[in-house]
């Protein structure tokens, strides 16, 4: 196996774990943390084609990892700030407790 | 592969599982720290420096900082009644592992992976060339995506401080016929 299937199998594990964390745990924040490990995954993915991919010199892979950390950075932001809201309204950031739209 | 590729590669998915499994959400963070620092390792020996490190500014340097932050204005850290995981979790590791043997099976058995190319280098002055200027390869500069890019994190920010706002008290007497769920 190639040194880039080696890193493609790195991140699509990584992006596996994110996603059963996602899907499995209570607490709104973990489920956060998942989503940031999936969005890490699918950064290395980009940073092991450009330097594996067929035109290296050119610097696309990494300027789309920089704009994508800086977007993870802003979504993890607004996703925070709207967990503690809502847990001022519900006292609880259990995902399972939170299930009616009604204020 | 080398041995630096697996090391990396084992703290980082050490990390996230426990990141993902713990029960103290503040371990969890910490865990994802780790993960975090072994990304930018992995970062750093594909040869992006530049990312490596904004890797390590900002995910551990902010990101990780404001989910400590969270579990502590939430009070997550506290022990809590019932279970961590959801009822059905197994449902949620089987998907993950079937989409785990089907990423595999397409990733080994392709054949245009297989290529083999020189390291690029990627100082931070052909990045910032590329991105104010372009290359004749490609169309143009990345300007306006950086400019973009400015203005939604500034949105994003005064968002993000305006939702966790503490309501001030003639808030609160305003609202009070929405009471809160216990």
């Amino acid at each position: 196996m190639t040194p880039l299937q080696y890193y493609l199998l790195f991140s699509a594990l990584l992006f596996c774990v994110g996603l059963a964390g996602a899907l499995t745990r209570k607490s709104a924040i973990l489920v956060l943390v998942g989503i940031e490990l999936m969005l890490n995954a699918g950064n290395l993915n980009f940073i092991a084609f450009w330097r594996y991919g067929p035109n290296p010199s050119q610097a696309t892979g990494l300027i789309f990892v920089i704009f994508s950390i800086g977007i993870a950075a802003a979504e993890a932001a607004v996703g925070l700030a709207l967990i503690i809201a809502i847990y001022r309204h519900y006292k609880s950031a259990n995902v399972e407790q939170i299930d009616s739209m009604k204020g | 592969m080398s041995v630096a590729f697996f090391a990396i590669a084992i703290v980082t998915l050490a990390g996230a599982i426990a990141a993902m499994s713990l029960r103290n959400p503040v371990h969890c963070a910490l865990c994802l720290v780790v993960a975090f620092a072994g990304l930018a390792a992995a970062y750093l020996q594909l040869g992006a420096e530049f990312v490596g490190f904004a890797q390590i500014l900002v995910y551990i340097g902010a990101v990780a900082i404001l989910i400590v932050f969270a579990i502590l204005l939430t009070r997550s850290s506290e022990i809590q009644a019932g279970k961590y995981f959801s009822g059905a979790s197994w449902i949620g590791v089987a998907i993950c592992i079937v989409l785990f043997a089907a990423f595999a099976r397409g990733i080994r058995s392709s054949t245009l992976l297989t290529r083999d190319t020189p390291a690029a280098k990627a100082t931070v002055q052909q990045i910032g060339l590329q991105m104010f200027q372009g290359t004749p390869e490609n169309q143009g500069n990345y300007l306006l995506p950086l400019e973009l890019a400015g203005v939604l994190l500034t949105a994003a920010m005064l968002g993000a401080a305006v939702i966790a706002l503490q309501e001030s008290k003639s808030d609160r007497a305003r609202n009070s016929g929405a009471e809160p769920r216990s």
